[in-house]
């Protein structure tokens, strides 16, 4: 069968038909007049970059948002989806970004929730069972649900919808939490929904996946459609620039010049302090003066933890097990880890890397309390916000001045915010975990740009994120993190995305570390 | 063999005001919510119990009086801390604060006014008969109303539906939304019930144990129901048990008391207070287990969207 | 179309000012309704509460000595209210203080100590009595994880039976009739007046003293900024290597140590002697009043003198109208239900929402 042969009859009645949809965020308009159709049985991608207002439409079109302004109509009828439970009952169905599992449940209880209290009776792990062979999805019924990977938790989710036989099923982002291996099975599952005659609505801003999967695309800009197209027919060059109005824009390059190790992890083996967290077990690795090292991994395999050890938000028991310049500091805490040269970058923006009631100005004292901005136990207000301003200034941050709130900032302004925070510090060591998560296109050029030009002056970086082309397109050496244990890290070039997503789905041998690596 | 029985029905007795509002409170951090009014929602309903009772000569009216009472003020609760996303913990306090005084306004007319309480049962040839008889048949009618309601709270949490949404939402309230429930709606609803349940120990305590009105009589038993919580890790079982043990204790004091013992009253009236601080702390001490039965939104506020 | 509320990108400064005093005229409004139901004139009930008490000397007087405790206890309960640090045992906190204090002032007894010795002695060991109480529920907290609520709540109960037992046995005046209460204390133990013709005496002196120095800690140090951190957003703090266990250690003891010296004050002031209860809950009044006042010192001043407004009227109201005095207690309490409410509109607006059609 040909792709073509699969194609929806584009004479047919749309579905879902939305017409003008509007709706403004205090300060932003999230979509503003948006048109879509969505045909019977096609795979219709809604591609744009991260803040062009994806989300929200979804979550109108699905009634957890209301509009301010817009119609919608659902085979042929005017609509108005009030709530999730009316969404389904309609007959759509949503898989989230952000799972919405409970993970103290059962896959049977967590499905049951979902469904009506009528279908929800005993015959339901049968069914479960059946429709999870039916469409390769692989579930046991009465596993708890924080005993799953991330890949098999999303499992769960689309069983879920599969289970209300829906007639169309929104994927928001669906792979950003997958290996490539596992992009390929899902894909094969959405083609066999979309010839049983489900439409899919698939969220993504990744442009190679919309080219391989979907039907049709509608792109936003800014919360405005920006384009429609037939994404078989374009280019990665030409979506992008429906998407970003440039191309996609790639840093400049050097050969890397590795010095002296700057942060050496030695075996380090950490109980997770979370009941459902992960277990670190005997993680070694060396990042030197002058590289990038970047960890990747599906999320959820002891990303979390190996950080919080390595920011000194949690103490490991051994001195040794973390050496950040020369000196031994398993057991000291995160402000006396930032004297010895530490600068740290949380995944976490709001509420973590940034307080959000907080001006600018005191953000900027947040991680900075012992550094010119303190005289004899107080405060030096004048020098904190000049030390705003001048991040401000420097990165282009859009805020109203040293005196905004951090949370009146949008996702990418406050990241560049803080990156500029942590690297006006003049550290050795730089770790910085998802930075360029949730980012605007031009703001995450702008961050990944910082990190080599950090990495030519010498400092070592050690980049944690879930993407995996960004850690390729900017590390020199990567490294695989699965189930709590660390691969070698091993040179960029030597290595490919094939081979890296196995090591992610921990199911390439995991090598021992050698003894030879001994103890320093 | 006599004095044990009566032993373990004092126990009970002493106990079942714990029970009640111990487990309604159970049932609201279920739902990820903390309402640290207990002591107030008692007061209110020992107060309203009191007067109905007085008034209408009616002890059962009385208790429904006082479980309403107590809701009536979980209420208040409700809006501010649900609807207005008010900080819980504040609303709480405010909740018992305002509580403490609005049940002293409204009885301050009948402080030596005398009622004709609840009485324990006394079946004829099974509660005066062996020991047996005693223990089974012997109690306050409210005794066998709470174990009623542990048995149904225990059900209702584990073997319904609804039971399995409600320590869902607690775990994840914007899950539960995505997949189209009404959180706040239930949260309402647990809420309100923790009242009616915190109210109905102060209506046992104002009809049946003692029973008399007197300005904060429950003399921070609202306060240990919330440490018996944490103390149950979040089971009801354990709460039931718990509550046995607060009884035990503040049973010891009254008998040392009465048996003359070289002690001054006072110090012994601290024995219930110190040993729930003791308690708490041994418990509390394993964060993990706390952690792993803890409902993991509690106290935070929800807002769709 | 319903009401429904939207989050703010900031926080609306003129919200922050407005709630305490949109909370007050709402509390009025309550106090005219529950007059009028009570078959009262508002008008009549209204002067009777809030002018009367206040329209002479000795009623100013009485205002800010009644302010006193309550402005001190509230601002060392805010300390560790910012770092989220809840400390509801003020009231315990404030009876060990009186028993340290008073009981220095009974061994004192007729030694003749000077006054100038004695004063400054007793609030240190106040304080000392007052952090040491606090300190247990700060050591439960941090070595056991064990919630500061509910210890230091319990332990309030544990003080008052502590000094119920101290004045019925050892420390009961012989001369005192087997009233349940101390010797009076010796002229040199009692706080200087400050205006003739009241009962104001030095220790509003004191307690604006640790207002203004609150206001230091708290706008000014690095310690006050670090637990503004904690309290606003835990996480950032615990990434900003700020010790959480300071924060508990430093708010618990602020607080106990404001509540002690009130403890003093009033045994030292007002009281003169050590009776069964030391204080009508203002540990608990202040509790309101931190919140009232925004847990910033400035409207701490303002909110302790409402609610020692609130005592004097509740009093005066129980002469002049026949009321019960637990009128009190429950103006408190609504004043704070709806400062609660108000604060919604400092983070969230309201909005009319409802799907309208497309305009074509």
């Amino acid at each position: 069968m040909s792709a073509a042969a699969l194609a929806p009859d584009v004479q047919a009645r749309p579905r879902l038909s939305l017409r003008g949809i509007t709706r403004a965020y205090p300060g932003v308009v999230a979509n503003d007049r948006i048109d879509l159709d969505v045909l019977p049985g096609e795979i219709h991608a809604v591609l744009g970059e991260n803040g062009a207002g994806k989300s929200t439409l979804m979550k109108i079109i699905y009634g957890i948002v209301k509009p301010d302004a817009g119609t919608m109509q659902w085979e042929g009828e005017a609509v108005r989806i009030a709530s999730p439970a009316q969404a389904r009952r309609l007959g759509l169905a949503m898989v989230f970004q952000h799972f919405s599992l409970f993970e103290t449940l059962t896959v049977a209880e967590n499905i049951s929730l979902a469904l009506d209290a009528a279908e929800a009776g005993p015959g339901l792990p049968a069914k479960i069972r059946d429709v999870s062979r039916r469409y390769g999805l692989t579930l046991d019924p009465a596993r708890l649900v924080h005993a799953m990977s991330i890949g098999e938790r999303q499992r769960v989710e689309i069983v879920r919808c599969l289970l209300q036989a829906p007639r169309v099923l929104i994927m928001d982002e669906p792979t950003s939490v997958l290996t490539p291996q596992a992009v390929l099975r899902l894909f094969d599952t959405l083609r066999q929904l979309a010839d049983e005659g489900c439409s899919i609505l698939y969220i993504s801003h990744k442009l190679d996946e919309i080219r391989a999967l979907c039907h049709r695309a509608t792109v936003l800009r800014a919360g405005r459609v920006t384009g429609e197209c037939d994404p078989r027919r374009e280019t990665t060059a030409t979506l992008a620039r429906m998407m970003i109005g440039a191309e996609l824009p790639h840093p400049r390059h050097r050969p890397p010049v590795a010095g002296a190790p700057a942060l050496v992890i030695d075996g380090l083996d950490l109980r997770s302090d979370d009941p459902f967290g992960t277990t670190l077990r005997s993680i070694s690795l060396t990042v030197c003066a002058g590289e990038i090292v970047g960890i990747a991994g599906v999320s959820g395999n002891g990303q979390r933890e190996l950080l919080t050890a390595l920011s000194g938000e949690r103490r490991v028991a051994r001195r040794d097990a973390i050496v950040l310049c020369g000196t031994a500091a398993g057991r000291l805490g995160a402000a006396q880890r930032r004297s010895l040269g530490l600068a740290f970058v949380p995944e976490e923006r709001l509420g973590r890397g940034a307080v959000p009631e907080m001006s600018l100005a005191e953000n900027a004292l947040l991680t900075a309390r012992h550094r010119g901005l303190v005289w004899h136990g107080l405060i030096r207000a004048d020098a904190a916000r000049s030390r705003a301003a001048e991040i401000i200034a420097s990165w282009s941050v859009k805020a109203a001045g040293p005196g905004a709130a951090a949370r009146s900032l949008s996702g990418g302004n406050l990241q560049k915010f803080i990156v500029g925070r942590e690297i006006l510090q003049g550290p050795r060591v730089l770790i910085a975990a998802q930075p360029t998560w949730g980012v605007d296109v031009g703001a995450s050029a702008q961050i990944r740009q910082a990190l080599i030009d950090l990495r030519d002056a010498g400092v070592a970086v050690l980049v944690v994120s879930e993407e995996l082309e960004e850690l390729i397109e900017i590390c020199d050496r990567l490294a695989v993190i699965a189930q709590g244990q660390l691969s070698p890290a091993r040179p960029v070039v030597e290595t490919n995305a094939e081979e890296l997503g196995l090591l992610m789905a921990g199911s390439a041998a995991m090598p021992e570390p050698t003894a030879a690596r001994g103890r320093a | 063999m006599d004095t044990f029985a009566q032993l373990v029905i004092l126990t009970f007795a002493a106990g079942t005001p714990l029970v009640f509002a111990a487990l309604g409170e159970l049932v609201v951090e279920k739902a990820g919510v903390l309402n640290l009014g207990v002591e107030g929602m008692m007061l209110t309903g020992a107060v309203a119990s009191f007067i109905v009772t007085a008034d209408t000569h009616s002890p059962w009216l009385g208790v429904g009086a006082g479980a309403l009472g107590g809701a009536a003020l979980s209420l208040v609760f409700a809006v501010l801390a649900l609807t207005l996303l008010a900080n819980q913990v504040a609303t709480g306090l405010a909740l018992s604060l305002f509580g403490v005084g609005l049940s002293a306004f409204v009885g301050r007319g009948y402080i030596s006014v005398v009622i004709e309480g609840i009485k324990p049962l006394s079946i004829p040839g099974l509660s005066d008969a062996a020991i047996v008889g005693r223990l089974l048949f012997g109690h306050n009618p409210m005794v066998y109303l709470s174990l009623a309601l542990f048995v149904a709270v225990q059900w209702f949490l584990h073997r319904t539906r609804s039971g399995l949404l409600l320590r869902a939402v607690g775990e994840s309230p914007a899950s539960a939304h995505a997949i189209g429930h009404r959180v706040i709606a239930l949260r309402y609803a647990a809420v309100l019930f923790g009242g009616a349940c915190a109210g109905l120990g102060g209506a046992y305590m104002a009809v049946a144990y003692t029973p008399s009105w007197t300005e904060g009589m429950t003399a921070g038993r609202g306060w240990i129901a919330l440490a018996l919580v944490v103390f149950a890790t979040w089971k009801p079982w354990r709460v039931l048990a718990g509550a046995y043990l607060f009884g035990g204790v503040t049973l010891a004091q009254f008998q040392a008391q009465a048996a003359g013992v070289a002690i001054p009253s006072q110090l012994l009236a601290m024995l219930p207070y110190v040993a729930t601080v003791v308690v708490l702390a041994i418990i509390s001490r394993d964060a993990t287990t706390i952690r792993l039965n803890a409902p993991a939104s509690l106290g935070k506020p929800f807002h769709p969207e | 179309m319903r009401i429904a509320l939207e989050a703010r990108r900031e926080a609306s400064r003129a919200a922050i000012v407005l709630a305490p005093v949109l909370a007050t005229l709402a509390t009025l409004a309550v106090g005219f309704v529950v007059f009028e139901a009570l078959g009262k004139d508002p008008i009549a009930a209204f002067h009777a509460f809030f002018i009367q008490p206040v329209a002479t000397r000795y009623g100013v007087g009485e205002l800010l000595l009644k302010a006193s405790p309550l402005m001190l206890i509230a601002t060392g309960l805010a300390v560790g209210y910012r770092a989220n640090v809840w400390n509801i045992g003020a009231e315990g906190q404030l009876t060990l203080g009186a028993i340290a204090g008073g009981g220095l002032a009974l061994a004192a007894g007729d030694a003749r100590v000077p006054s100038a010795l004695l004063l400054p002695a007793m609030i240190v060991a106040g304080a000392l009595c007052g952090m040491a109480w606090a300190a247990i529920s700060a050591w439960l907290r941090t070595r056991f994880n064990a919630s500061e609520i509910l210890t230091s709540l319990m332990l309030v109960y544990v003080a008052n039976l502590l000094l119920s037992w101290l004045i019925h046995g050892p420390w009961r005046d012989p001369d005192g009739y087997n009233f349940p209460q101390s010797k009076q204390f010796t002229d040199a133990a009692l706080l200087p007046n400050l205006l003739s013709g009241t009962r104001l005496n030095a220790g509003l002196l004191i307690a604006l003293a640790v207002v203004a120095m609150a206001w230091l800690f708290i706008r000014r140090s690095v310690w006050g900024f670090e637990m503004r951190v904690a309290g606003l957003a835990p996480s950032a703090a615990a990434y900003a290597g700020i010790s959480s266990k300071r924060n508990v250690w430093l708010g618990m003891l602020a607080g106990g140590a404001c509540a002690g010296i009130a403890g003093v004050n009033e045994a030292a002031g007002p009281i003169g002697q050590l009776l069964p209860s030391m204080s009508p809950g203002y540990g608990f009044a202040a509790i309101i009043v931190a919140f009232v006042g925004r847990l910033h010192p400035a409207g701490i001043v303002f909110a302790s003198l409402l609610m020692s407004l609130l005592y004097l009227g509740g009093e005066s109201a129980q002469v002049n109208l026949a009321l019960p005095s637990a009128v009190t207690g429950l103006f408190q309490g609504t004043l704070l239900f709806f400062l609660l409410a108000a604060d919604v509109l400092v983070n969230y607006r309201l909005r009319v929402v409802g799907a309208r059609p497309a305009t074509p």
